[in-house]
């Protein structure tokens, strides 16, 4: 202990009086170094800090793992990759000095490695070097450590580096019974300020022996530091709830549209969604084959191919079956699960039954913090995927000639019919928008799913709850389906489990069902008898 | 007087199902147990309880046939009544077997003590007993009929957002009953039984009876689903099916009659599923899966909708299909078939097997065309 002391002393004269006879005492570590005894190294460790060498933070490094050899008057650190550097001056080595052994170690030895390595990176001249270092000792809550800790404060001129320091001081402090009871109320402060679910349990070790002040400060701050925490749990489980409901509305709105405008359950929906996500994956496998540098632009590429693929399926269908079957909607449904069941067969006979890797580019990698809030990249893009083929599809329904057309048989197709309107072409390409979306809605779910033949058949049913939630012949139905359900879904999730919650929510639906049997936005007028 | 009703009301196509039934009822057992394996006439144990799978889904097809061909309610939900009786069966064996389960606690199944249960939750109990597990079979699927129809015949829930509920039903329960805390054993249900009655399940004796309690069992089901639609009240039932809106403005309580068929259709599919599940040995959650209600359907479709002997028909025939196709090297055709047999037989053969051979009889008696007065079925 003492000689720990004795070495934070030295590591803070260095700090404080950086530049005294640096070179003799640096020959001296390397001696000592060189002779391999505990005692000689602690001395080296100590001398190399107290003159700041240029290498002490490799050399001490090598020595805690056993990289650091001496022999024959040389002192050598061999790097990871097995390469020999001299310790003194770094430069890499031609041939092996002879003679060389690993300098030994013992727990004492260890303790001040660490100390010092600690002590180091508190006064490391990269600021994120001494933030991890600040991290580190807050959670070690080294009282050794304090002295140096606060020595790098008031040489602190980063405001962020600074906060951490005087969390780590604060974390230390708490745990000091002897510490001055005002800097202890203060610290408590500080880690109110921190206010995460590590200040919490910093706080919550507050040794028993604390004054009823402190212990009131404490208590006060743990509930504090409680309640904001519980609100960021919410706030996040809205977040996966917005992220789950822009999901849904991805997969439900292209059902939505063929449903309303056609009262056609298309059953083999799901396999759009599933042709969308191999449509990706056939562009990935493309991508990586010829053009490995297109790989960023892979999504973009397989946005309108999936489109295309999809939609050119699903015309096909209701040209090919569909069409034969109007005003008789369970027939539909029956056929449509029919061709779902060899579309999987097809895809599963082609690319095997088993998951297919597709690739995220890289601004859909990695996640970023926002408050108390973790959002991965790929979760933000399919929500703001989502709402551009949202605003996308109300566009076409509302601007365009053929949205109009659209609306028209929606609402009722015998008048559109004579009107002069063409029902038949409606329908197809109405079926192809949907299809297409949902080729679309699989390009979005390769990158947070897996993709294999039964990918459309995990949101199949999802996606009818959500249009016969929402109701059909309206987008904003669907929308509002899609969003509650995924939010209910995820707010359930932490008291219910997961099985259980989604179980609540299709009872729910089935009770919803029977007050508003047409679903939330329901279509008024004689349509309704159809 | 029920007698004399039913002979009088059966047609030469029910009269011919029900003599082919009671004979299979008959003969196949006692080609099993009489007759020397080596015999041509010799049925292998394992081909009865194959067939006697195949009659309890003609059973569960009827039920449907009942409900969809006569009443036009699409139940994608079925398969969740199949399954619950089949339950409440499995729950009886499962009691039955005692102290020779693995762990040879005398009163908690295997799985309630590998999941360290201390006692036998409320629901289980009772059905050590035969008559009210018996009972359960038709209580449990009926009252949940009952109450579910309550609320959606009530608020006139019809077409496809009756299908997707009834199918929301079946995904709820595969759901929950996946689960271990229910205490139905979870994802591996319950299987490993032992005795029925205190007759060894296994035993080539308790498979013929349970044949032929099934052919008995497919004979009264079908008798009752005759019963219904040949009454008056299965006009009306057949008039909600072709214009439901007119017949309640014609004063009848549409609501309350959908809810009695739909009740018994539901008991006779628990009654289906509690057959099947001694005769199969196992009971899973994967029962509830919605492809599988879904999939009874289209075995009604096939037969014929709306025709009774239709549906246990073409029961029979796409699972005899099925059997043939997955045991072979076109296995991985098989979901081609049958994705194809839903297609084409809704584009080509909307009245199914019968009712296509039935068109074609009357064509060939009565050359010249008449104005069909039945209605085309509604949706």
């Amino acid at each position: 202990m003492t000689r720990l002391l004795r070495m934070i002393a030295l590591i803070l004269a260095v700090a404080l009086s950086a530049g005294a006879a640096r070179a003799q005492s640096a020959d001296e570590a390397f001696t000592r170094l060189g002779a391999d005894s505990f005692s000689d190294t602690n001395r080296a460790i100590e001398l190399l800090i107290a003159g700041a060498h240029p290498q002490a933070a490799v050399i001490i490094e090598a020595l805690a793992e056993g990289r650091l050899l001496a022999g024959g008057g040389a002192v050598v650190v061999k790097t990871k990759d097995g390469k020999l550097l001299d310790a003194r001056t770094g430069a890499a080595l031609a041939s092996e000095p002879p003679g060389l052994n690993p300098v030994r170690l013992n727990n004492g030895v260890r303790r001040n490695i660490q100390a010092a390595l600690g002590g180091l990176g508190l006064l490391n001249p990269d600021t994120a070097k001494r933030i991890a270092a600040a991290e580190a000792v807050f959670k070690s809550r080294d009282v050794s450590l304090l002295p140096v800790i606060e020595t790098a404060i008031s040489r602190e001129t980063d405001t962020r580096a600074k906060a951490a320091l005087r969390q780590a001081q604060a974390a230390i402090l708490i745990a000091k019974t002897d510490a001055p009871p005002f800097d202890r109320l203060a610290a408590v402060d500080v880690l109110r300020e921190r206010g995460d679910q590590d200040a919490l349990a910093t706080l919550r070790s507050l040794p028993g022996d604390a004054s009823p002040a402190l212990k009131d400060a404490q208590a006060r701050a743990v509930a504090d530091i409680e309640g904001k925490l519980a609100l960021w749990r919410t706030v996040q489980n809205l977040w996966y709830g917005l992220s789950l409901g822009s999901v849904l509305l991805l997969a439900a709105i292209g059902l939505a549209i063929t449903f309303g405008v056609m009262g056609v359950i298309n059953m083999a929906h799901g396999e759009m969604v599933m042709l969308g996500a191999y449509t990706t994956f056939i562009v990935q496998e493309v991508i990586r084959a010829r053009f490995p540098g297109l790989f960023d632009y892979s999504l973009a590429i397989a946005l309108p191919l999936a489109f295309l693929v999809a939609g050119l399926v699903g015309i096909a269908i209701e040209r090919g079956v569909i069409r034969f079957l109007y005003g008789r909607p369970l027939e539909t449904l029956l056929a449509t699960w029919g061709i779902s069941l060899i579309l999987q067969q097809a895809v599963r006979t082609a690319f095997g039954p088993t998951n297919r890797e597709v690739g995220a580019p890289n601004f859909m990698s990695g996640a970023f913090e926002l408050g108390g809030l973790a959002i991965t990249w790929n979760r933000l893009w399919i929500i703001v995927f989502a709402a551009l083929v949202f605003a996308a599809l109300l566009a076409i329904l509302k601007l365009t000639p053929i949205g109009l057309q659209m609306r028209a048989v929606t609402q009722n197709r015998r008048m559109a019919s004579a009107m002069g309107i063409r029902t038949g072409r409606v329908d197809a390409l109405t079926f192809g928008l949907g299809s297409g979306v949902a080729g679309l809605a699989g390009v979005a779910l390769s990158q947070i799913d897996n993709v294999s033949p039964n990918l459309g058949q995990s949101y199949i049913i999802d996606s009818f709850m959500v249009v016969v939630f929402g109701g059909v012949g309206n987008l904003w139905g669907t929308l509002v389906g899609a969003l509650t359900l995924g939010i209910a879904n995820k707010l359930l999730e932490p008291y219910a489990g997961a099985v259980l919650g989604k179980i609540a929510l299709l009872v729910f639906i089935i009770l919803f069902i029977q007050k508003r049997p047409r679903g939330l936005f329901a279509l008024k007028g004689r349509a309704v008898e159809a | 007087m029920i007698t004399r009703f039913l002979i009088q009301g059966m047609d030469k196509r029910g009269l011919v199902f029900l003599c082919l039934i009671a004979a299979i009822a008959v003969l196949v057992p006692l080609a099993n147990l009489l007759l020397p394996p080596g015999s041509l006439f010799h049925v292998p144990t394992s081909t009865m309880s194959l067939w006697g799978k195949y009659l309890c889904y003609a059973l569960l097809a009827i039920s449907l046939d009942l409900v969809w061909g006569y009443c036009g309610i699409l139940s994608l939900g079925h398969g969740a009544f199949f399954a619950l009786g089949g339950y409440a069966m499995g729950m009886y064996l499962m009691r039955q077997i005692g102290s020779r389960g693995t762990y040879g606690n005398p009163i908690l199944p295997d799985f309630m003590v590998f999941l360290n249960w201390s006692e036998l939750p409320w629901y289980w109990y009772g059905f050590s007993s035969f008559p009210f597990a018996m009972l359960m079979v038709l209580a449990v699927p009926g009252l949940l009929a009952f109450v579910f129809g309550w609320f959606a015949f009530r608020s006139r829930v019809t077409g496809v957002y009756l299908s997707i509920i009834t199918q929301a039903l079946t995904y709820a329960l595969l759901l929950a009953f996946f689960r271990n805390d229910m205490g139905f054993g979870g994802n591996n249900g319950l299987t490993d039984f032992k005795d029925i009655l205190g007759f060894n399940v296994q035993a080539q004796t308790t498979r013929a009876a349970l044949f032929a309690m099934t052919c008995i069992m497919l004979i009264a089901g079908f008798l009752i689903a005759r019963g219904i639609v040949v009454s008056k009240l299965g006009k009306v039932v057949i008039a909600i099916r072709d214009a439901e809106s007119r017949t309640r403005f014609l004063g009848y309580r549409v609501d309350r009659f959908k809810l009695f068929v739909f009740t018994v259709s539901a008991c006779m599919a628990g009654v289906a599923g509690a057959l099947y599940v001694p005769q199969v040995g196992i009971i899973n959650p994967s029962e509830f899966a919605p492809a599988n209600s879904i999939e009874t359907v289209i075995w009604v479709a096939v037969g014929g909708r709306g025709t009774l002997v239709g549906a246990a028909l073409g029961a029979v025939v796409v699972n005899y299909a099925k059997t043939v196709f997955t045991s072979g090297f076109m296995a991985p055709y098989w979901l081609f078939a049958l994705g194809a047999l839903f297609v084409l037989v809704t584009l080509f053969m909307p009245k199914g097997i019968l009712g296509t051979a039935q068109d074609w009889w009357s064509k060939r008696r009565k050359p010249e065309p008449v104005a069909t007065a039945e209605p085309a079925p509604a949706e």
